[in-house]
């Protein structure tokens, strides 16, 4: 009996799979290429996938951060940018650019398009999946480029790499802060919560599923269960027959997913600084509300929009301040897991 | 004194380039073995870019396949090339692509040259070895592995468990004491034409050639047949991980290098430029003349080894009690279900008058109240928010009572958490913290009773809730008498606790702070319970029987009663 659900689940798995794969690539028409330069990918190269919208602001910063670290690509999809993203995107010299009119929500979260983009220029590929407010982080990141962390991911045969979102918040209204386009958004948003995550395993996907944060105790107190899910698995060497099933929280096929130690051991894992928080977003979170383009059920998150609106202050006396990666790994947030 | 070496290269060519040269330019013969499996044009640009250097040279070149024979043949063969090209070298090292040298060549030569005779080459019996894959130790050497490891592990494991099952085992020449090692060993002159002219040496080479991971075992058992002198341990720093596979330097790893006075390092990841520019720096002036043989410092990796087999262990047996993304055990395989010790008061907040207050003040622990009541949880001195933000939010908390309790020890590490737990309480953690070593519990069996003693609630209300809450204590205790108890628990009924409080709470109190020797001088004020036999009394005239509390005479003053002692069972 045991077998055959499983068996059946699995085949469940599969065609879903197949199905959100389908869909991407008849899909695809959908985009419209700006500026291609993918003749550059290198056969070793580490490419970044990310739609955006109106992100002007981060931009700057945002590539600057990946391009340190050693991302040698970036594939963006621009959603009807009208702040000037996608005039600065097409000059920069390693993007290549994809825009689209068509709704967000109505193509999977925009991951219909990235799965049509990674489908093509992703296969085995190490591919970071991010939104424009995520900057990627992990042990020894200050020092060693990610080549280096995938390589090693690579002999030890791990294909997929976990970073759970850590929200950002400044120290006062979220209002009241000034913030420069441009500028490193950490520097503003340099708090955290660093001790009140809740983790549950899903036993259809085999995803762990991560709440807790900053969010969490502001507008989901009475609700926990919609509280955002901070799981990501935004690092992985692609094969063209996955897909990312729900934002990047978890994949296909399910084995994807359990890429935590479950014997007791730590496996390795770095963290996503989710900078959302900036003053910008509390008029963003007004038009995001207008809009319903995000969450499944848009209606329910209202609350959630109308607590943005009003400019909260997240900080507490028992925030944590960034800083470093070696603070983060001793807080439990992130792990090393046997790299040294 | 000239050590030659010997390069076995198979990738990132550059880096082998430079660092051959870096020897070559000093006067130390090289000779480069690149893998037959790489292409034409990478071996021919190899070859070019060292073309000016003539004692650089290339050995016949073998298809390298891990854990196969074809490793020590291309060592053979590259060995026999260095003794026979270079009459003046008296010591080779074994290097691979991805080394790289640490100290002055100078240093290693007048090394080499105060330990003229010595062979280092890492040599132990299989009997004594803990770092073998796959536990295949003394197997290596009695049956056969005609599959490849690596990309035929079912059938290699199939015939593996084939041979042991009918006792299969191979003749090891006579001579022959099985010894293991690094592959990367430094052998005197001597030694090495010793074995590699030993006229057993078909023998030997058609035994080893069948043999698992020779590489690991030729050299190292051979040179236990000729060597005068054996130094069992590696002049190559390499270290490896969980799975077996050598750990990568990187560029901060400069300085832990530079103190570990080794004199060759593996494996130096090929883009690590800080590393190869200081290391492969032209040698200071120092001269040979200049080293004083004495004063030469050991190579000495401990304090990496520490390091090392600090990272094995957190990445086998991880931070216990933390649950994080990329750590959440399974039930049963937690290694720790929690960080820290805590403790668990059950009873003693209704039985004694600010007893958080009192106990906080003899133990140096963060005491909290009701963590689990419905309406929030309370937290020491009233706060809202506990250390990493943790809410007091009882909506939060209910979603993943489990997580919450992991996230409260996990938050106040390196301060005690004691907490108070009634019937009245979420009940949902009983199990976790019940088989949780970590959890000291300790339960006055029916003191939730007193509150209902105290309320002015009507009597037909009192009885009903005193029947759910009995119902709930009763579960519980069914719970802390179970067989998978891990945790250490104490139950008293009221009746033999308020007769002699003094003693248990004693043994209580030195558990959670044993250095702490004070005697307890005062006790916790105890609520008025004149009456309460009475109370009881009523509850069974209703048709509840009070069943956790012991026994209350019905009238009369409970605390006139000569002191007796009070027995406490410990259910573990």
């Amino acid at each position: 009996m045991a077998l055959w659900s499983k068996l059946w689940r699995a085949y469940r798995g599969r065609l879903r799979r197949r199905y959100l794969l389908l869909r991407a690539i008849r899909r695809r028409r959908r985009l419209t290429v700006v500026v291609d330069r993918t003749a550059q990918i290198g056969p070793e190269s580490i490419l970044l996938f990310a739609t955006i919208r109106n992100e002007d602001a981060r931009l700057d910063h945002f590539l600057k951060h990946y391009r340190a670290l050693g991302v040698d690509h970036f594939l963006i999809v621009d959603n009807e940018s009208n702040d000037g993203s996608r005039e600065m995107l097409e000059l920069a010299p390693d993007v290549s650019l994809w825009r689209t009119g068509a709704s967000y929500r109505l193509h999977r979260f925009g991951l219909d398009w990235l799965t049509w983009l990674m489908f093509r220029y992703g296969h085995n590929h190490w591919c970071l999946t991010v939104d424009a407010d995520e900057l990627l982080i992990y042990p020894y990141h200050d020092t060693r480029p990610l080549a280096a962390l995938t390589g090693w991911l690579d002999r030890i045969g791990q294909r997929v790499y976990p970073a759970m979102m850590l929200e950002l918040y400044p120290r006062g209204p979220i209002e009241a802060q000034h913030y420069t386009p441009g500028e490193d958004p950490t520097a503003l948003l340099c708090w955290f919560d660093a001790g009140n995550y809740t983790i549950l395993r899903q036993e259809k996907t085999r995803a762990l599923w991560i709440q807790g944060g900053p969010r969490a105790r502001m507008f989901f107190a009475d609700r926990p269960r919609h509280a955002p899910t901070l799981t990501k698995l935004p690092l992985v060497r692609w094969n063209r027959r996955w897909v990312y099933l729900n934002s990047t929280h978890s994949m296909l096929p399910e084995r994807l997913n359990e890429c935590y130690d479950q014997r007791g051991g730590e496996a390795p894992s770095g963290l996503l600084l989710h900078t959302k928080f900036l003053p910008q977003v509390v008029g963003k979170a007004a038009e995001e509300k207008r809009r319903r383009e995000h969450f499944g059920r848009p209606e329910i998150f209202d609350g959630y929009y109308d607590g943005l609106i009003a400019s909260p202050d997240f900080w507490t006396p028992h925030s944590r301040r960034l800083s470093g990666w070696r603070a983060l790994e001793a807080l439990g947030l992130m792990s090393r897991g046997g790299w040294l | 004194m000239t050590v030659g070496f010997i390069m076995m290269c198979h990738t990132a060519f550059h880096r082998a380039a430079q660092v051959a040269r870096h020897w070559a330019e000093q006067g130390a013969p090289v000779v480069i073995h690149v893998d037959a499996r790489v292409s034409k044009q990478d071996y021919a640009a190899l070859g070019r870019s060292l073309a000016d250097l003539d004692i650089i040279s290339f050995s016949t070149r073998y298809k390298c396949e891990w854990g196969t024979w074809s490793l020590v043949a291309a060592a053979q063969s590259a060995s026999e090339q260095m003794l026979a090209r270079h009459p003046e070298v008296q010591h080779v090292f074994l290097a691979s692509g991805a080394c790289l040298p640490l100290r002055p060549l100078a240093e290693l030569e007048a090394y080499l040259t105060a330990h003229a005779d010595t062979d280092f080459i890492e040599s132990v019996t299989t009997t004594e070895v803990g770092w073998t894959v796959g536990g295949i130790d003394m197997e290596r050497f009695t049956l056969r592995f005609p599959f490849s490891w690596k990309t035929r592990r079912r059938f290699f494991d199939a015939y593996v468990n084939l041979q042991r099952r009918f006792g299969f085992r191979r003749r090891i020449p006579d001579d022959i004491m099985p010894h293991l090692g690094s592959q990367w060993w430094c052998l005197s002159r001597q030694t090495l034409s010793a074995i590699l002219e030993d006229p057993e040496r078909p023998t030997y080479d058609r035994y080893f050639s069948r043999v698992w991971i020779p590489d690991e075992s030729y050299f190292q058992s051979l040179a236990r047949l000729h060597a005068r002198n054996i130094e069992s341990r590696s002049l190559t720093l390499s270290k490896f991980d969980v799975q077996g596979k050598p750990h990568i330097f990187y560029d901060d790893h400069l300085q832990l290098l530079r103190r570990s006075d080794c004199f060759v390092a593996r494996k130096i990841w090929p883009k690590a430029d800080k590393l190869y520019a200081t290391f492969l720096a032209s040698p200071s002036p120092r001269s040979e003349a200049m080293i004083d043989p004495e004063t030469l410092a050991e190579p000495n990796p401990s304090k990496i080894d520490r390091l090392f087999s600090k990272a094995v262990e957190r990445r086998t047996r991880g931070r216990p009690g933390l649950y994080m993304q990329s750590r959440f055990p399974k039930r049963d395989h937690e290694n720790g279900k929690t960080s820290a010790p805590y403790s668990i008061f059950q009873g003693f907040s209704d039985l004694f008058e600010n007893f958080e207050g009192w106990l906080a003040k003899y133990v140096g622990a963060r005491v909290h109240g009701h963590l689990f009541s419905p309406d929030r949880a309370a937290f020491a001195g009233g706060e809202t928010m506990f250390n990493g933000c943790l809410s007091d939010s009882a909506a939060l908390r209910d979603y993943n009572p489990r997580g919450f309790l992991t996230n409260l020890i996990w938050n106040g590490r390196g301060e005690r958490q004691c907490f108070m737990f009634s019937p009245r309480d979420t009940q949902e953690i009983n199990w976790f913290t019940a088989t949780d070593p970590n959890a000291q519990i300790s339960v006055i069996s029916g003191a939730w009773a007193v509150p209902l003693f105290h309320s002015k609630m009507a009597f037909s209300d009192i009885r009903r809730e005193a029947a759910r809450l009995q119902q709930i204590e009763i579960d519980q205790l069914n719970i802390l008498r179970s067989m998978f108890v891990k945790a250490r628990v104490r139950v008293w009924n009221m009746a033999d606790f308020i007769e002699n409080p003094m003693e248990p709470l004693q043994m209580i109190v030195d558990e959670i702070s044993p250095r702490a020797t004070r005697r307890l001088s005062e006790a916790p004020q105890m609520v008025d319970l004149t009456g309460f036999g009475q109370f009881l009394q009523s509850l069974k005239n209703q048709g509840m029987q009070p069943r956790l509390m012991g026994d209350f005479p019905v009238t009369g003053d409970l605390l006139q009663h000569p002191p007796r002692r009070g027995r406490s069972y410990m259910v573990k």
